[in-house]
């Protein structure tokens, strides 16, 4: 019985918990990815440098107010910096909008070419992030690190496996769920989400019944900001900040939002999940839980694991191309918000 | 043969005279160090365009073929390794083969299995059971071989012979792995597309950077050999004495003193040996792209250039007229693709050194594709022309803004921590030259500076 809680606790401790806290961030990213294709029609290469400018902000501001010694005490000073870094993240979004991505849009541009505007935007934000903070890493989390430490657990529970809570996966797990819930209030309760989902659905009809093309944009690259923010910097908040990972994080966000259903806020979601828990699930060297769990006569003598951590990356994007062979449209019917 | 247009004249005359500019300015080494780079990007943009130009297939997956060629330029050129075969040989063979054993039985029940859940069934416990077999012989094996001297091999080495060989061979290899991807990706939507490719080559480059056995992984692989002669060997043999001293006889013979002389002659051929080794890897460059130039141009001029065409302009049309489109475009493809690993393999044939870790999808899938856009797509010219000026662009970056920043801060104390912080950040400016000028390309000349001609006959 013991050796069964210890197994449940390994599992707990370096899948499940890793795994919801990862797979909130790329929910958070993916649904940013998913509401620019579902509204502009595009795929936005350049949305992970948008969460790493956000992050960059919510940084700047954090070192501001660490050395005016504002702080949230056992919180991190991060999340009184991140409503700026949110309100910087809509502007950068706004401005991006009417200075690059509206003239396409206005000329009725094939999504190819929007991509590949996306990218110039990319390396545009891109050099700004590096100009203003350089590439170093960066680690801005301070206050409380741990909720509980292994040893606590085990001193608590008798048990051999220690079961860590970083504050950091608590907050991400936390704010993940109020933006969720309110992001899908919005789009089915509010007069505005439900022309953002009119838009999204056919755009000639929605224009005809009066609704706002510009406006529904505007909002959207609202909620993009947003979301893009808040998951930069909870990205960032979690591992620490790194300017050029955000570049190799909007593949996996991709992945997400496409084997989710591209266009599915509610696939998206899903599909971060999906990708971060196959991504540490298949990485994951079981042998410990396999240690505990089976007598001790057929106990495994290697370390279980399905793939080396290299391959890390290269797992989400099998499971992108598994998934748009046997099933195009993703899990969840996409296309419409 | 091709007429050019009198812009396209200026174009080449601007790329030419950028060159003897830097040459005299910054010094003929300089100058034929960005040369040959800009021929190599040349070449990748060239393939690029041939698939994207031609046919309107995305391929962002440049940065996996590169790896693909590099590889070739190692397994090519790299002396073999005896011990390595020893230790592992047996145990890869074995693996090799239950692996085709494998994807036969799969085959074979593909077609013998009619009921689709029996299918799935048979094919996922074979897959299983067949990957658990292999695995044990393959890590084996793997192991030992990279046990094997770590520190200097570690990995299976190549077939040691001249590295020119793999430029063919790069080809071949990114042409396999496209043919793969093709079939696998090419009939999604153009963004799906890129997306995937671009995945793909990632997933390409993680397996080259942790199959250390094959590629020596993140250990890279130095000291290849060069198809074009040593300084070291050039600065002893009589006759390229005899050359750089013929050259600057007028000189040398100022000089009166003969110790000052010698010591002058002696800078000059160490100078010289540098820009002639310099300038055989810009000839062997030049003559790969030209040919590569020729017969892409006579492929775009040809019925099979205007069949794809076509298709590009008007699928469904194409389609009714009887063109087999999903099957042109795995072709051009994998052409495009081959075009791209011929050019990986040059890369590392330039560098003499093989580094997986090198391979970052910014430096090499998106510059390239920007010098596709900005060059002109679907014109060969202009691919080469962009790929020119963007690499140009990407290297003179930082000189001209560390000029810009000076000029602008001038009225700043120099220990100023604004200026010092901007000085400090000039190599990531190249960054947002390239993003403006990829979004000024796109906004006001979105055919590229060297257009596609449009053709009525």
């Amino acid at each position: 019985m013991i050796d069964f809680l210890n197994s449940i606790i390994v599992l707990l401790n370096f899948i499940i918990i890793p795994g919801i806290s990862y797979g909130s961030q790329l929910a958070l990213g993916a649904l940013g990815v998913t509401f620019v294709y579902a509204i502009l029609r595009f795929a936005n290469f350049a949305h992970g440098e948008i969460m790493s400018f956000g992050a960059m902000i919510t940084i700047l501001f954090t070192w501001f107010f660490q050395s005016q010694n504002i702080g949230l005490g056992i919180l991190p000073t991060a999340l009184l910096a991140l409503p700026i870094g949110i309100i910087a993240t809509i502007i950068l979004c706004i401005i991006s909008d009417k200075f690059v991505f509206q003239y396409y849009r206005y000329q009725k541009s094939v999504p190819v070419v929007l991509a590949m505007v996306s990218i110039g935007v990319m390396f545009v934000i891109n050099a700004i992030i590096r100009i203003i903070i350089g590439t170093e890493t960066i680690k801005f989390s301070d206050g409380q690190k741990f909720i509980m430490k292994a040893k606590q657990f085990k001193v608590m529970t008798g048990l051999n496996e220690g079961l860590a809570l970083k504050s950091s996966q608590v907050i991400t797990i936390l704010i993940t769920i109020l933006l969720l819930t309110f992001t899908f209030w919005f789009l089915q309760k509010t007069k505005t989400g439900k022309s953002m989902r009119a838009f999204s659905d056919n755009e000639d009809l929605a224009l005809l019944s009066g609704i706002n093309p510009d406006r529904v944009v505007f909002t959207t690259w609202i909620i993009v900001g947003v979301l893009a923010c808040v998951a930069g910097t909870l990205y960032g908040l979690d591992k620490s900040y790194k300017p050029i990972i955000y570049l190799n994080l909007v593949l996996p966000i991709f992945a997400s939002a496409i084997v989710g259903g591209i266009g599915s806020p509610f696939g998206a979601v899903v599909g971060g999940y999906v990708i971060a828990f196959s991504e540490i699930m298949v990485t994951y060297a079981y042998k410990k839980f396999f240690v505990y769990l089976l007598p001790s006569s057929i106990e495994p003598t290697g370390l279980v694991q399905l793939l080396s951590t290299d391959y890390k990356f290269a797992v989400s994007f099998s499971i992108l191309v598994i998934v748009l062979l046997i099933r195009p449209s993703g899990i969840f019917k996409g296309r419409v918000l | 043969m091709m007429q050019f247009e009198r812009y396209e004249w200026l174009a080449i005359t601007i790329m030419i005279s950028l060159f003897i500019f830097v040459g005299f300015i910054q010094g003929w080494s300089v100058s034929l160090v960005i040369l040959n780079m800009c021929i190599i990007s040349a070449i990748m943009t060239m393939g690029v365009n041939i698939s994207w130009g031609y046919a309107g297939v995305i391929n962002f997956g440049v940065m996996g073929f590169l790896a693909m060629g590099g590889l070739a330029a190692v397994l090519v050129s790299y002396p073999p390794i005896a011990e390595s075969w020893q230790a592992g040989g047996k145990g890869l063979g074995i693996s090799f083969a239950l692996l085709v054993v494998l994807v036969i039985a799969v085959m074979y029940i593909n077609k013998k299995v009619i009921q689709n859940r029996n299918r799935y069934i048979l094919n996922s416990l074979i897959i299983f059971f067949g990957i658990l077999i292999i695995r044990h012989f393959y890590l084996n094996s793997t192991h030992n071989i990279e046990d094997v001297n770590p520190a200097i091999a570690g990995f299976l080495g190549g077939l040691g012979l001249p590295i020119i060989f793999s430029w063919i061979v790069g080809g071949l290899f990114a042409a396999g792995v496209a043919f793969v991807i093709g079939k696998v990706a090419l009939g999604l939507r153009s963004d799906y597309l890129a997306i995937v490719t671009l995945g793909i080559s990632e997933i390409v480059v993680s397996v080259l950077k942790h199959e250390e056995w094959l590629s020596r992984g993140v250990k890279n692989v130095i000291g290849l050999k060069r198809p074009v002669p040593y300084e070291i060997d050039l600065q002893n043999a009589d006759w390229f004495i005899n050359l750089v001293t013929y050259l600057n006889s007028s000189k040398l013979n100022n000089i009166i003193d003969v110790s000052d002389r010698q010591q002058v002659l002696n800078n000059l051929i160490i100078d010289g040996s540098g820009i002639f080794v310099k300038l055989s890897y810009a000839i062997l460059f030049l003559i790969v792209m030209l040919i590569i130039f020729y017969f892409a141009n006579k492929a775009q001029l040809s019925p099979w250039g205007r069949m794809m065409r076509a298709i590009r302009d008007n699928e469904t049309a194409a389609n009714a007229m009887g063109k087999d489109v999903v099957k042109q475009h795995l072709i051009i493809f994998v052409i495009g693709a081959a075009i791209v690993g011929v050019a990986g393999a040059m890369l590392v044939t330039l560098d003499g050194l093989f580094t997986p870790s090198g391979y970052r999808p910014l430096r090499f899938t998106f510059i390239i594709w920007i010098m596709v856009i900005v060059g002109g797509s679907g014109n060969n010219l202009g691919a080469i022309f962009g790929g020119f000026v963007i690499w140009f662009s990407w290297i003179e970056a930082a000189p001209l803004t560390t000029f810009i920043i000076n000029q602008l801060t001038v009225g700043l104390e120099p220990t100023n921590a604004l200026k010092l912080h901007l000085l400090d950040s000039v190599p990531y400016f190249r960054y947002l030259f390239m993003g403006l000028i990829l979004l000024l390309i796109l906004r006001y000349r979105p055919k590229g500076i060297i257009p596609e001609k449009v053709r009525h006959s």
